[in-house]
């Protein structure tokens, strides 16, 4: 062992008992209130195929990339209230917020929607806050950060009014919505408030069901603290046909525009018709707890990335 | 090579000038597309300049390399240096040496920057010793501060000395900073 190695992970020892206590806290909060905690597989014969995320294949299967189509059999087949501490993994995702191999928490509820997810998010930091000592204010990168509830909620289409001078809703640019949005849009952001980002223009749906009422944005949700992604949560599509009807077109643009192949997920197709009204949320746990950590890269928060492994 | 490969250190080629990536930002949308924002160093002038790039694109990579060379002579605006290894000659003029031209000596070792056959910039050793041609006479005054006056140097640098330095001495220079270090005392 050289002693950089052991200096670093002597350095990272706060950080990684509090990411323990976070781990324990969220366990308690999810517990209490009835849900059930599972552990499925990393390693599949097929995924989710989504154009902008890649996968790592392993031998001829792929490493999850979210564990939210194992969730969605479980609910299928009857589990009610659900979470998960999943290692996830993505191919070329590394930065100062990312790591290939990562923790998502995801959390499922029968009867929710996307707004309960989010009441549950707020619900879920704001008791980590508290049982880690620091009551409804944060202190993140010199900001003070006002945890209380409810967290302000605003529409994606109002906000990129405001900060980019376009409505995506009325005028869905992909490759722009994505640029504006970490360019334009994040980086101001109340910083002294979380923002919760509201109705995400239909073909940026992924997983989520289209507002009956306003079928040109989708029921999807996130929640920004302090400038990072934290959790993005849906109304679960649970339309078979509209599901694979998705899956195609992305199919078919990952073997156009990327030369892959992906498989259609078979078993989680046929699983849809039973899977219920139900809410999910999918949070990255690496990134709240350098929320709590104060800190500003990953690699204060985890033992070894993939530049230490 | 593709902009998932480039990273802080990474030479590339921008409209045919080689530029460094000083800074390598890696920012995505969980659902969305990776965007990657680097700043850039010119390699030629120093200037710097920032863009963004999505997976998929690509950019020139910029061969670059570095090689022993001997500063052989001045001709006009150029500099003539020599390769330790082959004896095979090449130029670097005025401008793209810059300060760095006030430093050499004849037969002088330093480290040339190449792009594929271009040399680009050249490094010099921390220290160099080198003779005074022309100095100032010192004009005495009454004050207890270190005097100092203006000497030219052979290799055409001009700076500060303490008073009591001749034209003939041999100096130890920081070309770092251009700043006199001491005398060296040459034994007779």
């Amino acid at each position: 062992m050289t002693d950089d190695e052991r200096q670093r992970l002597a350095r990272l020892l706060p950080n990684l008992k509090r990411r323990a206590s976070i781990h324990q806290i969220t366990r308690c909060f999810f517990d209490e209130q009835g849900f059930l905690e599972v552990d499925t597989p990393v390693r599949s014969p097929a995924i989710a195929p989504e154009k902008e995320i890649l996968p790592f294949e392993s031998d001829g299967w792929f490493l999850t990339t979210s564990p939210e189509l194992y969730m969605k059999r479980l609910l299928a087949a009857g589990y009610t209230r659900l979470y998960q501490f999943s290692h996830c993994f993505r191919k070329g995702e590394r930065g100062r917020l990312h790591n290939p191999e990562f923790t998502l928490l995801e959390w499922y509820r029968i009867g929710a929607n996307y707004m309960d997810m989010m009441t549950d998010a707020e619900c879920l930091v704001l008791t980590i806050a508290r049982e880690l000592g620091y009551g409804n204010l944060l202190q993140y990168r010199g900001k003070t950060i006002d945890l209380t509830i409810p967290w302000p909620r605003i529409t994606v289409s109002e906000l990129f009014h405001r900060l980019a001078g376009w409505d995506p809703v009325l005028n869905p640019d992909l490759s722009r919505f994505d640029e504006d949005m970490v360019v334009r849009v994040i980086p101001h952001l109340n910083p002294y408030r979380p923002t919760i980002m509201l109705d995400y223009p239909a073909p940026m749906a992924s997983l989520a069901r289209l507002k009956r009422d306003e079928p040109s944005v989708a029921e999807r949700a996130e929640v920004f603290i302090g400038g990072l992604e934290l959790a993005n949560a849906y109304s679960e599509l649970t339309d078979a046909k509209e599901q694979i009807e998705r899956f195609h077109n992305e199919i078919e643009h990952i073997r156009r525009e990327q030369g892959r192949t992906m498989p259609l997920p078979q078993k989680f197709l046929e699983s849809l018709e039973h899977l219920p009204e139900c809410g999910g949320i999918a949070l990255g746990m690496d990134r709240l707890v350098m929320l709590f950590c104060d800190a500003s890269s990953i690699d204060e928060v985890m033992p070894f990335t993939v530049d230490t492994v | 090579m593709e902009v998932e490969d480039c990273r802080k250190g990474t030479k590339v080629l921008l409209d045919n000038n080689p530029y460094n990536i000083e800074d390598a930002e890696f920012m995505k949308p969980g659902k969305g597309r990776a965007i990657y924002r680097f700043r850039f160093r010119n390699l030629m002038d120093g200037s710097s300049l920032e863009r963004t790039y999505h997976s998929g694109e690509k950019l020139q990579e910029a061969n670059i390399t570095t090689r022993e060379g001997q500063f052989l002579y001045r001709e006009g605006d150029h500099f003539v240096f020599m390769h330790t290894d082959t004896f095979e000659q090449y130029l670097i003029n005025e401008t793209q040496l810059g300060n760095k031209q006030f430093y050499l000596k004849e037969g002088m070792i330093i480290t040339t920057l190449f792009l594929s056959d271009r040399p680009l910039d050249i490094t010099l050793p921390i220290f160099i010793e080198t003779t005074v041609t022309k100095s100032d006479i010192a004009t005495r005054t009454d004050t207890v501060t270190a005097q100092m006056k203006r000497a030219t140097l052979a290799t055409g640098l001009e700076l500060d000395v303490p008073v009591f330095i001749k034209e003939g001495d041999t100096l130890k220079i920081d070309t770092r900073t251009g700043n006199y270090v001491e005398r060296v005392v040459t034994k007779k």
